[in-house]
């Protein structure tokens, strides 16, 4: 591994792995289902015998299924992340946007309480696109402003609904939990979302001006791109996907609670860091953080399998993250 | 020479702050006095330390996001250990874990080159991990003399113990280092690192004493939360964004190489101070957190549009 530069094979592998940063992701995540399947015989693929290479559309469904909402919060550290910033508020905005919808939609109904979480998603995404763009505070302040005063409102607001009682649209219990062919109905949602994220970074003004205002931003601003709006724009667009990802989320899990998706923040940093976006702006994949996403799954399910105490297995997740990061930095030789 | 003077008018701003707030309290309930501020500092106690570990790794230009698990780790260690033994020599293991935990927080920064934000995300999880091996539930117990230590008044009445705590652990760490070599090399990698390599700083060892510096915090933090308790928790408490919060409102750059840390620890007893009268006023406590995380926004607001408008002219 450090002998990339002495060696003229490893370092063409080096270099081929630079360019395609998906390579060493996806051959990391075939390595941990192949270890999953040594572990425990058969999770993988229960025929070998009969009917070789037919996948247990169970545990992977099941994979996907959970790795979805992180893998659209990832989203929005992958976009947020393109120009220097981390959204801190996804994963309290998320929990708003589950929370809203499912008292809301017994009082008045689904449509409008899916719309009035999609647009508290979008009133928080505002107010830190207006900090970040306007008043030019740090995004991991302003975010992790907005998500304290997001949360409070939040608690505010359960009492206020406290007799409502809860109720979680029967869609949204059919995206998160429904199966076709096995495979989980969230990528009805997940497809189409992943593919407009892609697209915008790649093929939109608006995401080549996020990578331009993550690479150098004076440089971009004196290009004559009008940063504020972009940063409001993004930061909405992010307050926006925060709380599409709550909604599926409730119903995957069809329960409320006042910190329903916040354990999903730091993984969603985490997934967006392994798929190779900069935390320091200008480089990022949406592709490789859904990759990341599924490689976090993929470790909660060994570590679950291994039965460590909780300890160990909460240790060993960081140790992980932290070593694939690193192996990553070093394979591809940037930060 | 202007710079100066505007960094010492922040934390002086911040002084004024928190005399007018506690003029206000003693307004709003006429009866608080030694025993309301012996409550305050004693609140304050694990969060000053957290705040002034976190401020020593933003003045060096990172951030450590797992304080709040490193106090975690130290508040069981101490817990189970002084089940067991004596006080003091375990009140001097907690510190070493606490460094050792700083120290290998900021090695695997320097070694692995993965951002600080990555390393001590990753380190969060690990060092929550560790306290939950330490101890499966809140547990232990820690020496009474400790428990005393942080609580009532300190000679005259109205002197907190755990305010001088603070102000003697933190004077004693904190301004010997700011005087000699390794305090200047802080702040000179904090303002710039490039720079700082080039004019001969040990960058990587700067960083590695500079996030130790912080676990020595997290130590003191986590003895403090034993005593606080009187047992281990594992569970690390929500001294994370309480203690950016502080830093950010003490004046700190994040970023790196600007601020000190009177006034992050100032701005800890500010929010706690908050927390009191909204108490008082009978606020309901949730709308508290609201106030808190406005309070913080606009703060931070103000003062970058202030150094955004210095900056200009």
């Amino acid at each position: 591994m450090s002998a990339t530069d002495t060696n003229p094979p490893l370092a063409r592998l080096g270099r081929l792995m630079r360019d395609n940063p998906m390579i060493p992701l996806v051959v990391f995540l075939i390595l941990l289902i192949a270890t999953l399947e040594v572990m425990r015989p058969g999770i993988v693929m229960p025929f070998r015998g009969g009917r070789d290479g037919l996948i247990s559309t169970f545990w992977v469904g099941n994979l996907i299924k959970f790795a979805i909402p992180l893998a659209m919060l990832a989203a929005c550290q992958v976009l947020t992340m393109l120009t220097a910033g981390i959204d801190l508020s996804a994963g309290i905005v998320a929990t708003v946007a589950a929370f809203v919808c499912a008292t809301l939609s017994s009082i008045w109904g689904v449509a409008p309480a899916v719309l009035i979480a999609l647009a508290s998603g979008l009133t928080v995404g505002i107010v830190n696109g207006i900090g970040v763009g306007l008043v030019r505070v740090h995004p991991l302040i302003m975010t992790l402003g907005t998500g304290l005063i997001a949360t409070g409102c939040l608690q505010v607001y359960q009492r206020l609904v406290i007799n409502a009682g809860a109720e979680i649209p029967g869609f949204l219990v059919w995206l998160g939990t429904g199966r076709t062919l096995g495979m989980p109905n969230g990528l009805y949602l997940f497809i189409p979302f992943a593919a407009f994220v892609i697209c915008l970074m790649r093929f939109t003004g608006f995401g080549r001006i996020l990578f331009a205002l993550g690479s150098n931003e004076r440089a971009s601003m004196l290009s004559g791109v009008r940063s504020w709006q972009v940063y409001l724009a993004l930061y909405a667009l992010s307050g926006l996907i925060a709380a599409l990802a709550g909604l599926l989320y409730l119903g995957i899990i069809r329960q409320t609670s006042l910190s329903l998706a916040n354990p999903l923040l730091l993984p969603s940093v985490a997934a967006a860091v392994i798929g190779g976006t900069s935390i320091f702006g200008g480089r990022g994949s949406y592709a490789g953080a859904i990759v990341g996403a599924l490689i976090l799954r993929v470790l909660d399910t060994m570590l679950t399998l291994l039965q460590m105490p909780e300890g160990a297995r909460t240790a060993l997740f960081g140790i992980i993250i932290l070593a694939v990061t690193a192996l990553y930095v070093r394979i591809t030789g940037s930060r | 020479m202007t710079e100066a003077l505007r960094k010492h008018a922040w934390t002086m701003g911040l002084l004024a702050l928190l005399v007018v707030l506690l003029a206000a309290t003693k307004l709003i309930q006429p009866s608080f006095g030694g025993p309301g501020l012996e409550s305050l500092a004693r609140a304050a106690l694990p969060f000053a330390f957290a705040t002034a570990g976190m401020a020593v790794v933003v003045i060096v230009g990172g951030i450590d996001l797992s304080v709040a698990s490193m106090m975690a780790v130290c508040a069981v260690t101490a817990a189970t250990l002084m089940e067991r033994m004596a006080g003091v020599p375990a009140i001097f293991i907690v510190l070493a874990v606490g460094l050792g935990m700083g120290l290998l927080n900021g090695a695997l920064i320097v070694v692995t080159r993965v951002p600080d934000i990555v390393v001590t995300l990753a380190m969060l999880f690990v060092w929550e991990g560790v306290a939950l091996l330490i101890l499966e539930t809140p547990g232990g117990a820690t020496a009474d003399w400790v428990e005393d230590s942080i609580r009532g008044p300190f000679l005259f009445g109205w002197l907190p113990k755990a305010f001088l705590i603070i102000a003697l652990v933190t004077a004693a760490i904190w301004i010997p280092i700011r005087r000699s070599k390794l305090g200047l090399s802080i702040y000179a990698t904090g303002s710039d690192e490039m720079a700082a390599f080039r004019s001969g700083v040990a960058v990587g060892r700067t960083k590695i004493a500079a996030y130790g510096i912080c676990g020595l915090f997290c130590g003191f933090g986590g003895l403090s939360l034993a005593a606080l308790t009187g047992i281990g928790e594992p569970v690390p408490g929500p001294y994370l964004l309480a203690s950016v919060a502080a830093v950010v409102l003490g004046g700190v750059v994040l970023g790196g190489g600007r601020g000190g840390l009177l006034g992050p620890i100032i701005a800890v007893f500010i929010l706690r101070i908050i927390r009191t009268i909204l108490t008082l006023m009978a606020v309901d406590p949730n709308v508290t957190t609201i106030i808190e995380g406005t309070i913080m926004v606009a703060v931070v607001m103000l003062g970058t549009a202030a150094t955004l408008r210095s900056a200009r002219r």
